[in-house]
């Protein structure tokens, strides 16, 4: 096959990758744009079969094969298994392993090309090794902290912020120390120091945080990729790694927008803001606990009713059971509608696809913005399993982690009804104010068992 | 030979620029309905990176070299395939369908 052909074949791949992410931005063609990605994507695989080795079968084809079939046997079930409570771990996880797969191609480029690299290849191979690394080490604490095998608070360690640039530099020095002396151990060296710089720049990230990591992670493959293109002389990877880089880096920054949250106070917070001990004061005040009975009335009697539904309600499973209860209520004649915060569950958007998978139909769901104006006509809100989303901390206590992240306006409502196992505080760790209003009722439990009791009291109502 | 590689940098570098501002221009409108399956299909889209892995495969001069490439190898294709399945499956749930999922099972 021609360098042409194969060039343009390329060309059509990338615009598939176009119009997937194009696709992807309204859900009446996103399922359509994700399939015209991955039919790019599987054209792509197969054309560099017949062009790798012009056009003879390729050396290592077996093991190749092999490996492919390996990743599809690990990758695909994973995919399907997965809940979707878990869906942020691992995007993290395919995240990390793409970057890492970059990092890999970089370096047995770097090692196969030796001394008669150029030397704009060697700073592209030197670019991909670092950002590849980095994005995999991030990624995998990333994952670490959302699948809670380590703490999801910051971990904050001495001399934070000096060891991080100490790293960084290190970093930038060995990568100048691979390109002015060539050979592995320098590579190695500086593949070294980044998967370090990965690890301690996630580190400090507090749980709430970690959404905008992901994406930020997302960005950096996707350049990684780029760069590895620019390395192999391959338009398709230039394309699509600058696609993915490009729109990643403008969806990092509409999240930390819907978080109020600056990129950089989000990496480097933790270090520069006053460690919060939460207030020990808090068990000893009183707060109002219903029952089942009590809400259910409350909802019967309502004209209008405001779901807000958090991550908590994803941890119990109970989105079918809420659905049941906004159905319920609907034939009452209680208008009813779901309040979704943009960083609702652990990832942006994250509370819709968890909603969808309960059948809720997305009309129903209402951004933050459209909702917030309509919480003075709302008799009642139901907030099931969220807290931080709903914490007028961001507002009213300066200092305090989610300071300055939009919130919804619950406390505007005549009542606001709490779903809670317990008065423990949300991921970003905040005590919460409204809990002690006096109209706050507290029916406390597991979220699923709760609603279940609520519905059956309805009903018998 | 110099000026047609340099011409060749340059075919580069503007599909690059170009690429820059048409991932700017198609997120830009994106509602926050679908962040989650929009980052898990861009995160599949980088997976792509396996063309490249299979280059270096076949390339690959020593075992470490071939060792290294079959390794991105796999890890490109969980990346890819695994980044478009997973995501089909949350756009498949937008769609609205009933369907029961009998994964959601009791995770407390």
């Amino acid at each position: 096959m021609s360098r042409n052909l194969y060039d343009l074949i390329g060309l059509a791949a990338g615009i598939c990758f176009i119009l997937a992410l194009k696709g992807l931005s309204s859900p009446k063609s996103a399922r359509r744009g994700n399939l015209i990605g991955a039919v790019g994507a599987t054209i792509a695989t197969i054309i560099v079969f017949f062009y790798a080795n012009d056009g003879k079968a390729l050396n290592n084809q077996t093991l190749i094969l092999a490996a492919i079939a390996f990743g599809v046997l690990v990758g695909v079930p994973a995919a399907r298994k997965v809940q979707m409570t878990q869906m942020p771990q691992l995007v993290a996880l395919f995240n990390g392993v793409g970057g890492g797969a970059a990092a890999l191609v970089a370096i047995v480029e770097y090692l196969k090309l030796g001394d008669g690299a150029m030397t704009a290849e060697v700073v592209a191979t030197v670019f991909t090794v670092i950002v590849g690394c980095v994005s995999f080490a991030g990624s995998i604490i990333t994952f670490m902290k959302l699948q809670e095998l380590m703490t999801t608070r910051p971990v904050i360690f001495p001399f934070g912020r000096q060891v991080i640039a100490l790293t960084l530099v290190g970093v930038l020095a060995s990568g100048g120390w691979v390109i002015s002396s060539g050979g592995s151990t320098p590579l190695l060296v500086n593949g070294l120091l980044s998967l370090l710089f990965g690890v301690l720049f996630v580190l400090p990230v507090g749980g709430a945080d970690v959404p905008i990591v992901i994406s930020l992670l997302n960005a950096f493959t996707g350049l990684t990729v780029a760069a590895s293109g620019y390395v192999l002389q391959t338009t398709l990877l230039i394309v699509a790694g600058t696609l993915v880089g490009a729109s990643g880096t403008i969806l990092t920054r509409l999240m930390a927008d819907a978080m109020g949250r600056s990129l950089f106070g989000t990496l480097f917070g933790a270090f520069t803001a006053k460690a919060q001990a939460s207030t020990g004061t808090v068990d000893a005040r009183p707060v109002k606990s219903g029952s089942a009975d009590d809400v259910a009335i409350l909802l019967n009697y309502a004209q209008r009713v405001v779901i807000v539904p958090g991550f908590g309600l994803a941890v119990a499973q109970a989105q079918h059971t809420v659905r049941e209860l906004a159905d319920l209520l609907a034939s009452k004649g209680v208008e009813v509608a779901y309040g979704i915060h943009p960083v609702a569950g652990r990832m942006p958007g994250h509370m819709n696809v968890l909603l969808a998978e309960a059948n809720v139909p997305y009309e129903q769901l209402v951004e933050m913005e459209e909702i917030n104006p309509t919480f003075p006509q709302t008799d009642v809100v139901l907030v099931v399993g969220a807290n931080d989303v709903v914490n007028p901390a961001a507002k009213t206590t300066p200092g305090c982690p989610i300071y300055g992240m939009p919130i919804l306006d619950v406390a505007l409502a005549g009542n606001v009804i709490f779903l809670k196992r317990s008065m423990r505080p949300g991921f970003a760790g905040i005590e919460n104010e409204l809990l002690y209003e006096a109209k706050t009722t507290l029916l406390f439990g597991d979220a699923k068992d709760s609603l279940t009791k609520v519905v059956s009291a309805l009903k018998a109502l | 030979m110099a000026s047609e590689l340099m011409s060749n940098e340059i075919a580069l570098l503007a599909i690059f620029l170009l690429s820059v501002f048409v991932g700017f221009e198609v997120v830009s409108k994106v509602s926050t309905t679908l962040h989650t399956p929009l980052m898990s299909g861009a995160n599949a889209i980088h997976g792509v990176i396996l063309v490249g892995a299979i280059v270096v495969a076949d390339h690959a001069n020593t075992n470490l070299e071939l060792g290294l490439a079959l390794a991105a190898v796999i890890l490109a294709t969980i990346n890819m395939v695994g980044g478009f399945v997973v995501t089909d499956r949350m756009l498949q749930m937008f769609k609205g369908k009933p369907k029961v999922n009998k994964d959601a099972g009791d995770n407390k």
